[in-house]
């Protein structure tokens, strides 16, 4: 059951030491109480007075996770009005992330983007003057969030949360179709069906729920784009880069021939590499869709790879690709040393310049680096390894904090599926009435919806009238 | 020679099913009201299927007789076969369906009708809708109904007017290549009305539906189907009806199939079935479709269904379920002929399908008035709805509002945990509607609290405030709902010990014994006991009748899924009382996503609840507009 006391982390995710849980609402302290232990275990967080700070450790059941501070602030002197705890850990990204799961295992919810602030203001907390700025703020988070969302998804991942979905629907809209129309649709013998496909949906689920944990859920790596003119040298590239000595997370085809995508660990840090199709001028209207294509992921990316065949003089196909890299961190691979060298570092510096004239903080911010390379002969490629190392522990290249944001909801909305599911399982083994089940069916459909983000809208009614024949 | 001009409270348009309530409705609560037909001998007309109820409906039924409505009296009087569908399955869905007297049914309506003060019976068609407009807009109102203008030039002042034409408007009726421009059964079609709600800036659109042919009872062979009889024992609709009186002897309904000779002559000839052919503009509903869609969508499929209905004690016409068509009247003799049993059949009257104009019903309040005209109301077939008892229901709601419109008084809404007609009302109002909508129990979400048994408790107390629930009834009700209260409470808190006649009255049941002592209630809860059934070891209990009975065992039964649905209706509710100013500017609402906006402004809904059901409106716009009304209700404190 969703309750309205909320958590999350209120610090910007980062690896640098301390961070805040923050929980508020009406079991704010209650929870809290749930998961913190006193130095000598005496201490309960809702004997305190207000606005006092404890320190102690945290537990998750009997598995202690971190040595904390918490502040208890009870309503309604408090940011959001409301009971608030704050949980000052030590440990790192891996220890708030592990006191959040607790926090939600024990009762709260993940709280919405922009949620501590709306109640803030729902509460009267904030000066109505700012009515405008706390809409804007949800608005833009909520946009943001469904991005990031449906951007750090797996194409296999919401595939299987798709076809999980799809049968879940299915049996809801027949035993909906025979509760409506119980003379022309019979649910005879469709318990011991039931029985089997929730034993199915659960083992899924579950399946789900443990990549969730280990990571596999998400594109959790740097979004790395390879762009360059045809027969620069992209896929000897990538194959170079995943080949047999690197491990492969992943493989999963794109959606259209042209664009591959990879997951792959350097020196430790994850890289989910696309190699987009060769840019160049063209009539072609498959071409420029290609085109079009490799625009968009470089968009979306933290770092492009942009490969340039040395043997060919620069050419107005190669000003087009720059142009696509206005804001991102750029390495430029000089590909192909063992042939005729046509391309200088000068060369390629020079048309950035050129490209970006005026705009001396976008060259600034792009970071080029320029590699020597040849793909064929496997030379200059651990020095790009290392560029791309340097570059990441430098702090040029950063992952999104809100892939952790991201993969807590997706879990927390698996888990819920999950437990609807059970819910079924029990109402199945008490041998309660067929219209029973489709109550926590539906459930676990609309938890699932949110990982894809996609509503329930009619989405029973229209699959009762496709699938089944109903009618006087 | 002057006009005739007349003064009434309130005008009904239509004396279908939604028509016969709304009226009803009115001139209980003591106003004049004029119900006008094109035809009086059509009152209450059951043009399609013999039977009233069904899945969901009768559900509908309840609730409307709960809160004063005449469809569960009129049916009780008049069916001739009832059953309790879905009784193997939770209470939550049982749900009552009668075959009903078609000849007797309309009688019966009419007699009620004719005698009812305060109601006067005209036949005529409307044809001019009158309005003036406003001085001072009303909320979204710009103008208010003044009267309707008849055929004949007759004109009606009043200050309220419901809309009920059903099928009527500018209806054609379609059997293959043959077109006639009438109403159902050849009754005369209404053409001008629509014209005249143009002109008053209401948006129309065009939706069709159907019905199969009736057949000479003599001329079917019925060895060769399966006879489908009645409950043994029958219960009535009505909260009002003694159940006694319904246990009469009834009359079988018959079930046989078509086969694959019968799919071959409608693939054969689908050229010639003016759906497939293009003819057709309306929309038609997907969860009765012509056999000619059910064989060309679920071409799989072996066989349907085919059931045969008798019409009435009186006449030899029979009604075949499932068959209902379009195509041309030789396609339709042939391929019923191949259908066993009707090998020789007559056809009384053939199928047909009726195309008929009708509102977008997203330009009503869910009170059902318009939004744009003050004192305009309307329900039925006209708001887009399908069927007898979702007319009926509307009708009621709408009679009962424009009742309490010009008693100044504030209308009713009933929300979707209160009733099926909430449920019914909020979805035509609020979302967007492509087919003639039907009641279905899938779209209540809080089905396990909108029982068709416990309709009185839910809803008896809203017709009583409104006046047409008497005294002597709420009493009953309340009563009824406090002796339920007690009854539970003392089962809760007397306990049995695990003594030996305890044990040996368990085991005598098929129960497990008892480790420690128990509650009566926790037995009651055990799957293979009842109220009923613990009367033995129950010595304190005091007589209760059947139906608080019913009640007890509901409640103890299910009692962990009934407190889940009370918590999700308690989150529903916090929304639903939001209201949304109607002067509201979403233009002035910067962060709302585009289509959002647009949405909200289309539908103007009246609370934050109604808005989050709106597609194209997310959560995030939700909580943006939250803020926003938070705002403007500081404003305006503050001013």
């Amino acid at each position: 059951m969703k309750t309205d006391t909320i958590a999350a982390i209120a610090t910007a995710v980062s690896d640098a030491g301390i961070g805040i849980i923050r929980i508020s609402g009406k079991e704010a302290i209650e929870i809290a109480d749930r998961l913190y232990r006193s130095k000598n275990g005496k201490k309960k967080l809702s004997d305190v007075t207000s606005h006092t700070i404890h320190y102690g450790f945290l537990y998750d059941e009997e598995e202690m996770i971190d040595e904390v501070m918490v502040a208890v602030m009870k309503a309604p002197n408090t940011y959001t009005k409301e009971d608030t705890v704050e949980i000052d850990c030590h440990g790192g990204i891996l220890v708030m992330h592990r006191v959040l799961e607790a926090a939600l295992k024990h009762g709260c919810r993940l709280a919405e983007p922009g949620e501590f602030t709306k109640r803030a203001f729902l509460n009267g907390r904030i000066d109505l003057s700012k009515a405008e700025a706390v809409m804007d703020m949800i608005h833009a988070k909520n946009e943001f969030a469904m991005k990031a969302s449906l951007k750090q998804l797996k194409g296999a991942v919401s595939e299987k949360v798709r076809s999980l979905r799809d049968e879940i629907l299915y049996e809801i809209a027949f035993i909906e179709s025979a509760l409506d129309d119980p003379e022309h649709i019979s649910l005879e013998g469709y318990h011991e069906k039931l029985e089997e496909k929730t034993t199915h949906l659960s083992a899924e689920l579950k399946k789900l729920i443990d990549s969730a944990d280990n990571g596999k859920l998400l594109k959790d790596g740097i979004n790395t784009v390879i762009v360059g003119k045809p027969n620069a040298g992209k896929s000897s590239l990538l194959n170079l880069l995943v080949g047999e000595d690197k491990a492969i997370v992943t493989s999963i085809a794109g959606t259209t021939r042209d664009v591959l995508e990879e997951s792959i660990k350097l020196h430790g840090i994850g890289l989910n590499i696309i190699d987009t199709a060769g840019i160049r001028d063209t009539q072609d209207e498959v071409e420029k869709i290609g085109v079009e294509k490799a625009r968009k992921y470089a968009n979306d990316a933290d770092l492009v790879i942009y490969v340039v065949d040395s043997s060919c003089p620069l050419d107005v196909n190669d000003e087009e690709i720059i142009s696509l890299l206005c804001g991102k961190k750029v390495i430029v691979l000089l590909n192909k040393t063992d042939l005729d060298n046509k391309v200088s570092e000068e060369d390629i510096k020079k048309s950035f310049r050129k490209i970006y004239e005026g705009m001396e903080n976008v060259y600034e911010q792009q970071s080029l680096r320029i590699i020597r390379t040849s793909t064929k002969e496997n030379t200059g490629i651990d020095e790009f390894e290392h560029s791309i190392k340097d570059m990441f522990f430098e702090g040029k290249i950063a992952v999104n904090d809100e892939i952790y944001i991201t993969s807590k909801r997706h879990k927390e909305a698996l888990m819920e599926a999950y437990d609807s599911m059970q819910m079924v399982r029990q109402s199945l083994a008490d041998d309660m009435p067929e219209d029973f089940y489709s109550i926590d069916l539906m459930s676990a459909y609309a938890s699932l919806g949110r990982i894809i983000g996609e509503e329930v809208e009619d989405d029973l009614v229209n699959e009762i009238f496709s699938k089944f024949c109903m009618g006087k | 020679m002057s006009e005739i001009r007349e003064k009434v409270d309130v005008c009904v348009v239509g004396a279908g099913h939604a028509g016969c309530e709304a009226a009803l409705a009115c001139a209980r609560m003591g106003l004049e009201t004029v119900i006008f037909t094109v035809s009086v001998d059509s009152i209450a007309l059951m043009p399609c299927n013999p039977n009233i109820g069904g899945s969901s409906k009768g559900h509908l039924v309840r609730e409307l007789d709960a809160l004063g409505g005449e469809m569960g009296k009129n049916i009780d009087k008049t069916f001739i076969q009832s059953k309790m569908l879905n009784v193997s399955k939770g209470p939550a869905v049982h749900s009552l369906r009668a075959q009903a007297d078609k000849a007797e049914y309309t009688r019966e309506m009419r007699k009620v009708l004719e005698n009812q003060e305060h109601l006067t019976i005209k036949q005529a068609e409307v044809t001019e809708l009158l309005a003036e407009k406003l001085e001072t807009p009303d909320g979204l109102a710009t103008k208010k109904i003044t009267g309707v203008k008849t055929y004949t030039g007759a004109i009606y002042e009043a200050k309220a007017v419901v809309l009920c034409t059903g099928t009527y408007l500018k209806a054609r009726c379609l059997c293959g290549e043959a077109i006639t421009y009438t109403g159902p059964n050849g009754l005369q079609a209404a053409n001008y009305l629509t014209d005249s709600l143009i002109k008053l800036g209401v948006e129309m659109r065009r939706f069709k539906t159907g019905t199969p042919a009736r057949m000479d009872k003599r001329s079917i062979d019925f060895s060769k189907m399966e006879e489908q009889f009645g409950d043994e024992k029958v219960v009535p609709f009505s909260f009002s009806t003694n159940p006694e009186d319904v246990q009469i002897d009834q009359v079988s309904c018959w079930l046989t199939y078509t086969n694959e000779k019968t799919h071959e002559i409608i693939r054969g000839n689908l050229d010639r079935s003016p759906i497939y052919a293009g003819i057709i503009e309306g929309t038609g509903p997907r969860y009765c479709p012509s056999i000619e869609d059910k064989v060309v969508k679920f071409a799989e499929k072996e066989r349907h269904q085919v059931f045969l209905e008798p019409e009435g004690l009186h006449t030899n016409e029979m009604y075949v379920g499932g068959m209902s068509s379009s195509l041309p009247e030789d396609v339709q003799l042939a391929m019923y002929r191949t259908v066993p049993g009707l090998e020789n059949c007559k056809m009384v009257r053939n199928a047909y399908a009726i195309e008929y104009d009708c509102i977008n019903p997203g330009q009503l309040y869910p009170t059902l008035q318009f939004k744009a005209i003050s004192g305009l109301f309307s329900a039925g077939q006209f708001n887009g709805s399908s069927g007898y008892e979702e007319a009926a229901a509307q009708g009621m709601i709408a009679g009962m509002n424009a009742g309490l419109f010009l008693q100044g008084k504030e209308q009713v809404v009933l929300d979707r945990s209160q009733a099926y007609i909430g449920v019914l009302i909020d979805d035509l109002v609020t979302k967007e509607n492509f087919e003639p909508y039907r009641m279905m129990t899938s779209r209540a979400e809080y089905r396990l609290l909108l029982r068709q048994d416990n309709a009185d408790l839910r809803l008896r107390k809203i017709g009583y405030e409104a006046g047409l629930i008497t005294k002597e009834q709420y009493d009953y009700v309340c009563k009824k709902e406090e002796l339920i209260a007690k009854e539970i409470e003392r089962l809760e808190n007397t306990k049995v010990g695990a003594n030996q006649t305890i044990q040996k009255f368990l085991e005598s049941k098929g129960s497990s014994t008892l480790k420690t002592a128990a509650s009566l209630a926790e037995l009651i809860c055990r799957p293979e006991l009842s109220y009923e059934l613990i009367e033995e070891i129950d010595k304190e209990r005091e007589t209760l009748s059947d139906d608080v009975i019913e009640q007890i065992n509901i409640n103890i039964k299910y009692d962990g899924y009934i407190k889940r649905q009370l918590k999700q209706v308690e989150q529903y509710k916090k929304m639903e009382k939001k209201l949304i100013p109607a002067n509201i500017d979403y233009d002035d609402v910067s962060s709302l996503r585009l289509e959002a906006r647009q949405k909200l402004k289309k539908f103007q809904p009246i609370n934050v609840g109604q808005a989050s059901r709106i597609s194209g409106v997310s959560p995030a716009d939700i909580s943006v507009l939250l803020v926003y009304l938070e705002h403007l209700r500081h404003n305006k404190n503050n001013q």
